[in-house]
């Protein structure tokens, strides 16, 4: 791994104390426009949600249906990523809104908020790419890094991959319940019960709401609801694994292993998000789109920072990459994606047997050695 | 929500069909509430999360301003004295404080009043002095507090107050001499006779007074309305030994006090009558006086205490005292740990920073008491 080489030159704990001055220096900054953001997304969220299900409800109008459906796919998107996840993440708990608090709110997905706060905040973010513990790396059923073991079953891992972009809430909903923990004996079959019943009574209510209770308020258009509707949440469910994946798979993300991590300072903590992570390169646009997930990197450094905040300091992440020689991955969105497929398709075969020098993770004790 | 006027059967019946289409709306609107898109349209429509608009801002004295707001569809009409808890949101962060409601409950607009005067270095009562206009929106609680007046009110008070103090008592003064002009008016008839009421005031100068022309003109009005104004840049602060003076049967009379800290102490100390006929109204105190050196921390539901010093955080705490403490990644970023401070303020290990009102989520994980802290858990 070319990084730990680097390492050697590197004071970690310096590196972490300038992040730590950038995290003080954005919270010291909050206020009333930071606020103003978010209060005003979700009105407009919420009024495009609104606009999307009217016009669906004339969508014997083919262009009404087209735009209907449109509005109400960008409203599902934007409910999940800029607002959802990043609420449930505590990035507004400073406002000391009740309505806008990662305790008090539920998201439009079936994965039950609670639930997520778990699986995504604690242990995803707290054990980023590190084998054996970030339950993410290929979501318990791919093969991602090549350090996982082959399987045949891997065989079929792109195929598995479209039907998990499609059905991608449904997958996180059930990933969520760790049932490849039970045989291991680390989770109660009980656990996992209680936890799969909490997703059946989010998830029914989601599945009425959209393909029962709309539909039927339709009347006549009751067909070409119910396929708007399925269309929205599709188009969503895909963009939401794209924008995921390119999170900490493409080329160039590295992964870790559990000793490499043993009495890991914050400065190393720092440097294992900077080196598991890669942004997106592009518009505003994008980046309200992806729940500015486009800026992973400066997401996992400081993951309750509010979102509108990280397109202004990840020119100082990336300026302070430089001056401590990391890297700092970052692409368009179709080299990004190009790359995570590539990987998928790679890794589905066996092998690489002997990766590559540059590929190699090093012995525990030489990076425990350099950091 | 049902109403406490829904007696007869037809308003059961409409407030059942009510109940019903909400319950149905809420199918449609899942995970959000149907409340959650009416605040799009009127913020004031909403049942949950009731809040107010300020209709006018009224300058009373040079530090004291009185807002007109104009509660959600579901305030429930307080009493004459209550006080109310009031949400702004100042550089993006909602603050709670309590207000006494200034204005009757009968006002023909539906609107109600809060007085606030400037408390030094007070961010709250400065934002709302100076940064709120007619259009903002202020969070809202219910009508609180037991500094009411019995029903039927007794025929001899005495209203003791100082500076602010005088804003639960204007709604109760104006009920009971509405109540006294019924009366009168209904002539021979009617046993009772007009309360017969003293007022006895303190500020600083004639100018200081709050509703001070007010309370000039009921007083010239009203023969049973008997006002002492104490100026006391002038006459110095009133005492006790001064009361019998200006009111022979003072502690005869029902009595309903409210001002600083120091009168209200002293007034207590004083009192020979009955207990049950002194009533006192203390404006919430200031959070406690806080350190950075720790303290003690109580986890008010599980029933269990621990002292912890600066440096050590309430989840460590909490878990050392056998408290059921959520948590999470143990670093301040994943939010698992958050709960509720039910008093007391804690200190951001972080960044040193002290914060923390009543009601505030804390991050325990990253949190140490500073001074004494109870926690919702």
């Amino acid at each position: 791994m070319p990084t730990t080489v680097r390492l050697a030159l590197i004071d970690v704990e310096e590196f972490g104390r300038e992040l730590d001055r950038i995290r003080d220096e954005v919270i010291a900054g909050l206020g009333e426009d930071d606020a103003g953001y978010i209060r005003g997304v979700i009105a407009m969220q919420r009024r495009l949600e609104l606009t999307g299900r009217a016009l669906l409800f004339a969508s014997w109008l083919p262009p009404a249906w087209a735009a209907g459906t449109a509005a109400l796919a960008i409203a599902k998107i934007l409910e999940n990523m800029e607002i959802g996840h990043n609420v449930l993440h505590g990035q507004w708990d400073w406002m000391r809104d009740p309505k806008i608090h990662s305790t008090t709110w539920e998201w439009d997905n079936a994965t039950p908020a609670a639930q997520w706060k778990h699986s995504h905040n604690f242990i995803h973010h707290t054990w980023t790419n590190v084998l054996g513990k970030d339950r993410d790396i290929g979501y318990s059923a791919m093969r991602i890094s090549p350090e996982q073991k082959w399987h045949p079953i891997h065989l079929a891992q792109p195929l598995y991959n479209v039907l998990l972009a499609l059905f991608f809430e449904y997958g996180i909903a059930i990933y969520d319940a760790e049932l490849e923990r039970i045989p291991t004996g680390d989770k109660s079959p009980k656990e996992a019960l209680n936890q799969l019943r909490a997703v059946a009574g989010k998830a029914r209510r989601q599945i009425l709401k959209d393909y029962v209770a709309f539909p039927l308020l339709a009347g006549p258009c009751l067909l070409p609801v119910l396929l708007g509707n399925l269309t929205a949440n599709m188009t969503r469910n895909m963009w939401a694994h794209t924008i995921i994946f390119c999170g900490h798979f493409p080329e160039g993300a590295e992964f870790f292993t559990e000793d490499q991590i043993e009495n890991e300072t914050r400065g190393e903590w720092y440097l294992r998000q900077l080196l598991g992570s890669c942004n997106i390169d592009g518009g505003r646009l994008l980046h309200l789109m992806s729940g500015n997930l486009s800026h992973q990197i400066e997401h996992h450094l400081f993951p309750d920072l509010p979102s509108n905040r990280y397109a202004e300091i990840a020119p100082r992440v990336r300026a302070l990459c430089e001056r401590f020689g990391l890297p700092y991955n970052s692409g368009s969105l179709a080299r990004q994606a190009g790359s995570v497929w590539k990987r998928v398709l790679r890794l589905a075969l066996p092998g690489p047997g002997r990766p590559r020098p540059e590929e190699t993770a090093p012995p525990a004790d030489e990076l425990r050695a350099v950091v | 929500m049902s109403s406490p006027y829904a007696t007869t059967s037809d308003t059961t019946s409409r407030w059942g069909v009510r109940r019903w289409l909400a319950g149905a709306a809420r199918w449609l609107t899942t995970p959000l509430t149907p409340d959650d898109y009416l605040r799009l349209v009127n913020p004031l429509w909403p049942a949950g999360g009731l809040c107010g608009r300020v209709e006018a801002v009224r300058s009373e004295t040079s530090d004291a301003v009185t807002l007109v707001i104009r509660p959600g569809r579901h305030w429930v009409p307080h009493r004459p004295g209550q006080w109310v808890r009031v949400g702004v949101d100042i550089a993006g962060v909602r603050h709670w404080r309590g207000y006494s409601i200034s204005s009757p409950p009968d006002r023909p607009d539906g609107c109600i009043t809060i007085t606030v005067k400037a408390v030094p270095g007070g961010l709250v009562s400065g934002h709302l002095l100076r940064r709120v206009a007619r259009g903002t929106i202020l969070g809202l609680g219910r009508p609180e507090g037991e500094f009411v007046l019995p029903e039927p009110p007794p025929s001899r008070l005495l209203f003791l107050t100082a500076g602010s103090g005088i804003t639960p008592v204007r709604p109760m003064l104006h009920g009971l001499l509405a109540h006294g002009a019924a009366t009168v008016a209904a002539g021979a008839g009617s046993r009772r006779r007009a309360p017969d009421v003293v007022l006895v005031h303190s500020a600083p100068t004639p100018e200081d007074v709050i509703f001070g022309e007010e309370l000039r003109g009921l007083a010239a009005r009203f023969p049973n309305l008997r006002l002492h104004e104490r100026h006391t840049r002038t006459e110095g602060r009133l005492k006790p030994a001064d009361l019998p003076g200006l009111c022979p049967d003072w502690t005869e009379r029902s009595v309903w006090a409210c001002g600083p800290p120091e009168m209200l102490d002293e007034v207590t100390a004083h009192w020979s009558g009955p207990a049950d006929r002194l009533h006192v109204e203390r404006f919430r105190l200031a959070t406690p006086a806080t350190s950075n050196t720790g303290g003690r921390v109580r986890f008010t539901r599980s029933r269990r205490e621990a002292t912890a010093d600066g440096g050590t955080s309430l989840l460590v705490a909490g878990e050392g005292a056998g408290v059921l403490m959520p948590s999470g990644c143990r670093m301040g970023i994943c939010h698992g740990c958050v709960a509720r401070l039910s008093s007391g303020r804690v200190r951001d290990l972080r960044t040193g920073r002290i914060h923390g009102e009543e009601g505030d989520l804390v991050q325990t994980c990253v949190s140490a008491a500073a001074g004494p802290v109870e926690i919702d858990l």
